[in-house]
């Protein structure tokens, strides 16, 4: 796909977007901008405490509340009968058993499992009445003790959170080759181990979860709009598994969303019990997460604790690794919450690798807290962080120079089978991390860091080497490994009688800019302005199914549909342009937005054939039907393997223990780029929230009272301006052979790559062998001071 | 109930109110003006920037009926009519928003900025942001926005 | 946030009447932290009396040895004034550096010694420049005012209308924010003046006070170096998710020697 001349706004340009001029003049349509006529607020009664049963509810005093329509509780989800919420992704334990969890009510009904866990629900005239009568709801609880923490959560002792799962324990997983591994390290050299613990993390996009359900009573159609990743399956859920209403009778719309970061995947309480409530109520209800709401009832992310261990021969080659995860599932499983910590993390471990065996448990625990689920990178951070603190830390203990250590170690030959089932298509690792070096002048960081050590500063500096699999599909895969529904995704290119375009997409944009990139690619192929291209997404009555944007796969997957789609356009415009033209059909040249014959000056715009192609006069509709619409649903065959090297410099003030990055090299391998703007700002952001893992973000639970510490703002640091540095992104090119673009996907990298090179810096500042995530102030000063 | 009359983006309003009704709160769901979004609920995240007589503040941090007789600007009377504000443009030039939600807030904290500190450096920038959260952006394009715009105002 | 009634006088005497009045009423300056923790649903007042258009509780004013800074003054006037950094420029810097931008220009200095968040910065250079706290009734000095965690020697209605700043020889204020809610997490303000030398520290324990041991060192030899080894008893400190007791006692002297040296800068 790569042009050597890239057109205005075609592929490879950094175009402006097409949907910057709505949210820069306040005319963006964000869930809580749609008022619908008539209608009601919920306010949500959520457990304040971390495990009780629900001995009685008495609700009079909140009926009779000013303003008050209803108030609903678990009875009457059940009187209705409707399923709870569900996992969609079954995995199985080493002994072959199915994972074990109990029922997710989308109202509790005789427990609460989790501070924030959904209660009731009132409905009032307005949101303020709501509010001040989910207050008069008199829950009497009998308290429960509670567990928070992976480690004492299955001990035989600690209390329980579902009976389903002994010890609470979800799965106890494994992949690899355990024996070889075992073999592997008993010829090693030398064994370098870590106890590694990837802290909790709370997603906060910047716009709070959302909801309006609404019935019409003449049709019996509901419509929900949600603050969505994707729509097709929160509906796909809410009818074949919640049973709210059946398929065909749920419109679903996700409008313009406010950054969702995996929290917006999934299918929760809130937006159910609104799309049930709005018939009960006769009115549209809305709901708007408060910022302390989203706090306890988003889906949190990572959560691990990890012993990892890396065998090495004598020369520095790596043999083996093995590892050993606890992850924190939380109370209940979200929809992805079974994949994250086994099939998105394990099968990354390998890194970039050549690492001849590998074997990993992963132990999946419930504990009395928010359910974890994805977030920005998803498994990937994760692996990605055990890989190359664990490298790092190996190049150091042998005394080798951390990017010769990886070099001696990188996969060079591709295909590559790794022992943890990816089979790698393509890449290029040197490049990007020579690429790197020379960014971040690494042969001059001594001369750095004795002049920061003259000023009374620590210097130091980290890699990290990441590689991520993206797209996730094909769907044959994924079904192979657990996965409830196919990942492939669809496109409907319909060309209007004047040559624009509306382009309807299962993808979703919520920052990512699809409405240009994949506009980009429109007028590129079919030689129109951007101008005339409509990406239409977010919509369950417009686009017939989508599976949605996460993991990075809007690109790799999405706007290949776009392009077979558009092949398809294009086979059938040549057709009629050789009616119209009176040529024959081999002759027809398309280029540039015109279709000519070839050795001749006869030819027509793309907008003339679109006309005739509705008009139907010069072409016989019996062998060609009139009209140009076209469908693709595109199933890829491999993930793509974006990767990539980040190179991290922190100075450190020992007196303080204050870390600042100074430099940040992110070097990225996405193989295509349609726009390299939007591309460098997922770069962007992506490291941002790395580097607020590393230093500033822990979602902390008290652990004897269960309660969210880090529930707000003022106790959950997020990255401001000040605490970050400008970024130096660079690029490298090996294009993805498993898809026609050649794109990989570029949404994760900035947030998988990065923690591990801030920690490896802060490591080798201090000369330290591991420091806890995030590295607060304190436990910088404690690590630089001794203490 | 009270009535609360203000003048917003050069038009005079009023409405009738509860005494609570925040500002964010009246400007959007009384006079429909959604651009100024809300964040968060412990007056931090910065979505909810306005101008009250010509200093930028946090509409969720302020009643209504504090700022009766107020000259009040929202991201929606940030532009000439059509001519967009040099930060408008910068934003979009410089790829100064993502999700976009964060934006209204973040460019009119910088146009605030602007006026008082009419050629801010990237410290003197990204300082100033202190009180505007972007999740997308990394504020490295924000940064570079507000720069841009300073530039050419 | 819960109902409440909403008044906004012309006068003292009817914010006076008012609170004589009113059944749980609270003055609302600049709303940063009441306004706040009503949303939060933390506080419950029955009525809200604003005292935005009483007449001669905002500006400053400075003379040969005072800065007087009415009660309403917002931080980002106390920051960015002249008149300020030519008196005690490490009073507008501290001010600059409260909150951010948007909260500096509703935030009032008056709220802030009211409320005496003990994580608050003013509550520090008022103590260590021995400020006076002017109210409705009575001149108050800082020694007597500050009593500890949201604790104030002011009676029930008491109104403060102007704080009266001394203006010292020399004087520097040291701040480390809390990562996530950039409050003190320790704030050192130092003073050299008249009165001697005045170490106060906030964000640090419960409620502003004075590091007596620095100041005494300081008196007899005014550098960095003469606070090395004093240390500021850990056991009294505050202690969060956000730092230890410790960590916050040895940030006291680290803080306190940057203010010095910035001092003799």
């Amino acid at each position: 796909m790569s042009s050597a001349i890239i057109k205005p706004n075609g592929i490879g340009a950094a175009a402006p977007r097409k949907e910057d001029y709505r949210f820069i003049t306040g005319n963006g349509h964000y869930t809580d901008d749609i008022n619908r006529p008539g209608q009601a607020y919920a306010s949500f009664v959520r457990s304040p405490h971390a495990h009780a049963t629900i001995d009685a509810i008495d609700f009079t005093d909140a009926l009779a509340a000013p303003g008050v329509l209803a108030v609903l509780t678990g009875k009457d989800v059940a009187a209705d009968g409707l399923g709870g919420l569900i996992c969609g992704w079954l995995v199985h334990s080493k002994d072959g058993s199915p994972m074990k969890t109990g029922a997710h009510p989308i109202l509790a009904l005789s427990h609460v499992r989790y501070v924030g866990d959904h209660v009731a629900v009132v409905i009032a005239e307005t949101a303020a009445q709501a509010k001040d009568a989910a207050e008069l709801v008199n829950v009497s609880y009998g308290e429960l003790p509670s567990v928070t923490a992976v480690a004492e959560a299955r001990n035989p002792a600690a209390p329980q959170v579902h009976p389903e799962a002994p010890r609470n324990t979800c799965f106890e997983w494994e992949l690899g080759d355990k024996a070889a591994t075992e073999a592997a390290f008993k010829t090693a050299a030398r064994i370098i181990s870590l106890d590694i613990a990837n802290n909790r993390l709370i997603p906060n996009a910047m716009e709070p979860r959302a909801a309006i359900g609404e019935y019409d009573k003449g049709t019996g159609i509901y419509t929900l709009h949600t603050t969505s990743q994707n729509p097709h399956v929160a509906r796909l859920v809410l009818s074949a598994f919640v049973g709210v209403a059946p398929e065909n009778k749920l419109r679903v719309i996700a409008p313009d969303v406010g950054g969702g970061f995996g929290s917006k995947i999934f299918i929760y309480s809130e937006e159910t019990v609104c799309v049930w409530a709005s018939k009960k109520a006769g009115r549209p209800v809305k709901w708007v997460a408060d910022r302390s709401e989203s706090f306890v009832s988003d889906a949190h992310g990572r959560d691990h604790q990890t012993h990892a261990e890396l065998a090495l021969d004598a020369n520095g080659k790596m043999l083996a690794l093995r590892v050993k995860t606890i992850a924190n599932l939380g109370a209940y499983l979200q929809l992805f919450s079974a994949s994250v910590p086994t099939y998105l993390y394990a099968t990354l471990l390998s890194g970039q690798y050549d690492l001849p065996a590998i074997y990993c448990e992963v132990d999946g625990v419930l504990t009395h807290t928010a359910p974890v689920d994805a977030y920005r990178g998803a498994g990937r951070p994760e692996a990605t962080y055990v890989v190359e603190r664990l490298v790092e830390t190996a190049a150091r203990e042998i005394g080798m120079d951390p990017a010769e250590f990886r070099r001696r170690n990188f996969i060079r030959k591709f295909p590559h089978q790794t022992p943890v089932i990816m089979a790698y298509d393509v890449g290029d690792y040197e490049a990007s991390l020579n690429e790197a070096c020379r960014l971040i002048d690494y042969a001059n960081f001594p001369v750095r860091k004795r002049e920061a050590e003259a000023r009374g500063m620590r210097r130091g500096i980290g890699f990290s080497a990441y590689i991520e699999a993206c797209g996730i599909a094909p769907s044959a895969a994924v079904g192979s490994l657990g996965a409830g529904v196919g990942l492939w995704e669809s496109a409907e290119v319909r060309v209007n009688p004047t040559g624009s375009v509306e382009v309807l997409t299962g993808a979703h944009s919520h920052g990512q800019g699809h409405e240009t990139t994949f506009a980009q690619l429109v007028s590129d192929r079919l030689g129109i302005p951007i101008e005339n291209v409509e990406i239409v997404h977010g919509d369950t009555d417009k686009v017939q199914f989508g599976m949605g944007t996460y993991g990075s796969r809007s690109g790799a997957v999405g706007m290949s549909a776009i392009q077979l789609a558009l092949d398809k356009i294009i086979t059938k415009a040549r057709k009629i342009a050789a009616h119209v033209l009176e040529a024959g059909e081999g002759d027809i040249v398309f280029e540039d937005g015109r279709f000519t014959v070839a050795g001749t000056d006869r030819g027509m715009a793309f907008a003339e054939l679109a006309l005739q192609a509705y008009m139907g006069h010069k072409f016989p509709t019996s062998e060609i039907e009139p009209g140009l619409k076209e469908t693709s649903f595109y199933d890829p065959t491999n993930f793509t393997f974006p990767a990539g090297c980040h190179i991290a410099e922190v100075e450190i003030d020992p007196g303080t223990g204050t870390v600042r990055v100074v430099k940040f090299v992110a070097v990225d391998d996405f193989g295509n780029i349609i726009n390299p703007m939007i591309v460098e700002g997922q770069v962007h952001g992506g490291v941002a929230q790395g580097i607020g893992q590393a230093l500033l973000e822990n979602a902390v639970y008290d652990p004897q009272t269960g309660q969210l510490l880090s529930g707000s703002f003022m106790d959950y640091c997020m990255p401001r301006a000040d605490d970050l540095p400008s970024f130096d992104v660079g690029v490298t090119v090996t294009p993805a052979p498993s898809n026609p673009l050649g794109v990989k996907g570029c949404g994760e990298a900035g947030a998988i790559g990065s923690p591990p090179a801030i920690i490896n810096a802060i490591t080798d500042a201090l000369g330290i062998r591991d420091i806890a995530m995030p590295v607060t102030p304190e436990r910088a000063w404690r690590a630089a001071n001794g203490l | 109930m009270t009535v609360v009359a203000m003048q917003v983006n050069g038009k005079q309003v009023s409405a009738d109110v509860e005494p609570r009704t925040l500002l964010v709160h009246f400007i959007r769901e009384n006079l429909q003006l959604t651009g100024t979004h809300v964040g968060c609920d412990t007056s931090q995240c910065g979505a909810c920037v306005v101008h009250v007589d010509g200093k930028a503040v946090k509409s969720c941090t302020i009643l209504a009926v504090q700022a009766a007789g107020a000259k009040v600007r929202t991201i929606e009377g940030l532009a000439d009519g059509d001519r967009l504000h040099p930060l408008q443009a910068a934003f979009k030039e410089h790829h100064g928003l993502q999700c976009g939600f964060c934006t209204p807030g973040m460019i009119m904290t910088a146009a605030d900025m602007l006026r008082r500190i009419p050629k801010p450096d990237e410290t003197a920038i990204r300082h100033e942001l202190e009180g505007n959260f972007c999740r997308c952006t990394g504020y490295h394009n924000i940064v570079k926005a507000i720069k841009a715009a300073s530039e050419v105002m | 946030m819960y109902q409440f009634e909403y008044h906004r006088p012309k006068s003292l005497d009817e914010v006076t009447a008012l609170l004589a009045r009113c059944e749980n009423p609270k003055i609302l300056a600049g709303g940063m932290t009441l306004l706040a923790t009503m949303k939060q649903r933390l506080a419950a007042p029955s009525d809200l009396i604003d005292l935005q258009d009483i007449a001669g509780m905002t500006g400053i004013s400075v003379d040969a040895k005072n800065v007087a800074i009415g009660a309403m003054t917002p931080h980002h006037d106390v920051a960015t004034s002249r008149d300020v950094a030519g008196a005690i420029p490490a009073l507008a810097f501290l001010a600059g550096r409260i909150g951010d931008p948007l909260v500096r220009h509703r935030g009032t200095i008056g709220g802030s010694i009211a409320n005496n968040d003990p994580s608050a910065d003013y509550p520090s250079a008022c103590l260590a420049l021995g400020a006076t706290i002017v109210t409705n009734v009575r001149e108050i000095a800082a020694d007597d005012y500050f009593r500890g965690m949201f604790e104030t020697a002011l009676k029930e209605n008491e109104i403060i209308t102007r704080i009266i700043f001394p203006i010292p020889q020399r004087a520097a204020y040291q701040k480390f924010p809390n990562p996530a809610s950039r409050y003190a997490m320790v704030g050192v303000f130092v003073v050299k003046g008249a009165n001697g030398v005045r170490v106060a520290v906030t964000g640090a324990g419960p409620g502003v006070f004075r590091m007596t041991a620095m100041e005494a060192a300081l008196a007899k030899n005014f550098t960095s170096a003469a606070l090395e080894g004093i240390a500021a008893p850990a056991e009294e400190m505050l202690q969060d998710m956000h730092a230890s007791s410790e960590y916050r006692a040895a940030l006291i002297g680290v803080m306190a020697k940057r203010a010095v040296a910035a001092m003799l800068a």
